[in-house]
């Protein structure tokens, strides 16, 4: 679906936005695109739309090269790029009408049940005769995925679509978005929020300072990471005692909690926490902490969440 | 808009679209069922009508903001206040003025015939409040939607980087037309309310009759928008040096007036001709028997060298730019 080879962005301030990226994402798949603020998403989502030359690099979007093919391969794909864009004058379904008329390929014919369609499918129907400027966040955030979803699309390009939505709100766009999947339409998600990547998203990508860290299916991704083995006590000093005794590696506490690494799969959890309170420990919690893809990133990039400098 | 743009629309089209199935998300949702690979898009032809499509989207959103009304207005106050100031003027059943007066063109002729308020109006507003409301739409045009954001969503539609610079400087030139017949209009319904109407004394004594006349204004009309097309293809081209809708608009009407200014100092006579308003009060040369042809020849192929030099520029620098708004 999309394929880049040294995709490369140097601004005309010298700065290196993008670094010989090489992404792919394979048909059908939901793929999270993660990364700090800073570290060359947007950037490459504009050179993957068209709307900015790579310096160096190619990119291919449905078997098609970009930037050059774009007018056969853009009306194929929905796209929700840095936020949305509205005409404050104009209502919700004039702005639809105005970026459907945009597109060549676009049946006028069509255009007002299409237009009627996407409001609906976002759950704007009942403010679409408002002017877009008196939306607030989310409900512009709405109409700009309804935008994208003016036509039936292969490709759907979406950057931080839940932006400015309340739980509620994420939670319909994150059904609406397995739903668009379900249908065959591949979908590239950006985002910040790790844990809607890992609920949402088949595949991810994580990007910091221009450069691809990692690529490849959440499930393998969080896989390298074993998780913790963590308990709850009043009796902390003991706990970890005992833990180290068992052969437990890695153990730490902090305030009444001790956690280590997850013994070898020979050990049976359930012996060691009776082996626990056969030891006089009085144990409130204990299991494993499974590893989130945020304790994954933080394996793989060695740094926090933070604005790349 | 070009033949080749709609040709080469149509030859995308060729090759993608060979099921026979009509275009529209039914169709497409019916044919759904048979590509399991996802949803159907190959079907959708582009239309060959598209481009104008895009024009009048471009001109509605125009017309439909505030700001441009606004500016109608006030271009069709112009002549309503001329009209009345002259009606005031002339009420003790003198005439308007010392007779061959200084005053701007053709005023002291209105109260004889309301026609000549409609060449008054436009010889009134074509120096500075013509312009300068072409200057802010044109500004505006590219430089707008790349402030609001709106640009990005326009080109990955996609509307196309050449068509979509094609459909606004359409756009910007029906609005020259439109204000210009804004001018007119108004003028000829101040004229006919307040004046008598009649034969036309032209500039070289002779007289014609009133319907000729008519058909002279309205000729005058189209040749003050067309004399208005080489600052249109200006604008459009610094909109597309900057994000700021606001500084394309700022830098197009300082153009205009630094322009005007330049033209007025006699020590510059060498350059004049080359400057776009250089011409344009040669419209007054249509009101003489025989036509004038000399100096509105110059003024449209001075418009016309503005628009092919500015209009490549715009396009040279629009279709090369990154759009990062």
């Amino acid at each position: 679906m999309i394929e880049t080879h040294g995709l490369s962005k140097r601004y005309r301030g010298g700065q290196l936005a993008v670094d010989g990226l090489d992404l792919t994402v394979p048909s059908g798949s939901i793929f999270g695109f993660l990364g700090p603020n800073g570290s060359g998403k947007t950037t490459t989502i504009r050179m993957l739309m068209g709307l900015i030359e790579p310096t160096s690099g190619t990119a291919r979007v449905l078997g098609s090269p970009m930037p050059r093919a774009g007018r056969t391969v853009l009306p194929q794909v929905g796209a929700l790029i840095e936020g949305p864009a509205l005409y404050g004058f104009l209502s919700g379904r004039d702005n639809l009408v105005r970026y459907d008329s945009a597109d060549p390929t676009a049946d006028p014919r069509t255009r007002a049940s299409r237009v009627a369609h996407a409001l609906d499918r976002v759950g704007l129907a009942a403010a679409s005769g408002k002017k877009a400027r008196a939306y607030s966040l989310g409900m512009k955030q709405r109409l700009g995925l309804a935008a994208a979803l003016l036509q039936p699309r292969k490709l759907l390009v979406l950057d931080e679509p839940t932006n400015g939505l309340d739980p509620q709100g994420m939670r319909e766009i994150r059904a609406l978005v397995r739903e668009l999947a379900a249908d065959g339409t591949t979908v590239f998600l950006s985002s910040h929020l790790l844990d809607e990547i890992e609920q949402v998203c088949t595949h991810a990508a994580v990007m910091t300072r221009g450069r691809l860290v990692v690529q490849g299916e959440v499930a393998e991704l969080s896989a390298g990471n074993r998780g913790r083995l963590a308990v709850t006590t009043p009796d902390p000093a003991d706990a970890a005692r005992l833990l180290k005794e068992r052969g437990i590696a890695d153990v730490t506490v902090d305030g009444d909690r001790v956690t280590g690494e997850v013994p070898p799969d020979a050990v049976e959890l359930a012996e060691l926490n009776a082996a626990l309170v056969h030891g006089g420990v009085r144990v409130r919690a204990f299991g494993v902490e499974r590893a989130s893809l945020e304790d994954a990133f933080v394996a793989l990039t060695g740094e926090g969440f933070d604005v790349a400098g | 808009m070009s033949r080749a743009e709609v040709n080469a629309t149509e030859d995308v089209s060729t090759d993608v679209s060979t099921s026979a199935a009509p275009p529209g998300p039914g169709a497409a949702r019916a044919t759904e069922a048979h590509v399991p690979d996802g949803p159907s898009v190959e079907s959708r032809r582009p239309s060959p009508l598209w481009a104008l499509g895009l024009f009048r989207s471009e001109l509605v959103t125009v017309v439909r903001r505030w700001r441009t009304l606004a500016l109608l207005g006030v271009l069709a106050a112009v002549p309503i206040l001329i009209g009345i100031a002259v009606k005031i003027e002339t009420r003790g059943g003198g005439t308007a003025g010392p007779s061959g007066g200084d005053g701007p063109a053709f005023i002291s002729q209105v109260t004889n015939n309301g026609l000549f308020l409609v060449f008054a109006g436009l010889a009134a507003t074509l120096p500075v409040f013509l312009p300068m409301a072409i200057g802010v739409v044109a500004g505006d045009s590219i430089a707008g939607e790349a402030n609001s954001g709106t640009l990005r969503y326009l080109l990955v539609a996609p509307a196309g980087r050449t068509r979509l610079l094609l459909a606004k400087y359409a756009s910007v030139l029906a609005f020259c037309l439109l204000a210009t017949l804004v001018v007119a209009a108004s003028a000829l319904a101040v004229g006919a309310l307040l004046f008598p109407l009649g034969e036309v004394t032209t500039i070289s004594g002779t007289q014609i009759s009133f319907a000729d006349g008519l058909v002279r204004a309205l000729a005058i009309a189209g040749l003050v928008a067309l004399s208005l097309t080489g600052m249109a293809a200006l604008g459009l081209f610094i909109s597309t040096l900057t994000g700021s809708g606001v500084a394309a608009m700022a830098a197009t009407v300082g153009l205009l007036i630094t322009v005007q200014i330049l033209d007025q100092i006699p020590q510059l006579h060498a350059i004049q001709p080359y400057l776009f308003p250089h011409y344009w009060l040669s419209f007054a040369d249509l009101l003489r028997v025989p036509v004038y042809w000399d100096q509105l020849v110059k003024n449209l192929e001075l418009q016309a060298l503005y628009v092919a030099v500015f209009g490549s520029a715009a396009w040279a620098r629009f279709t090369a730019k990154d759009i990062t708004a």
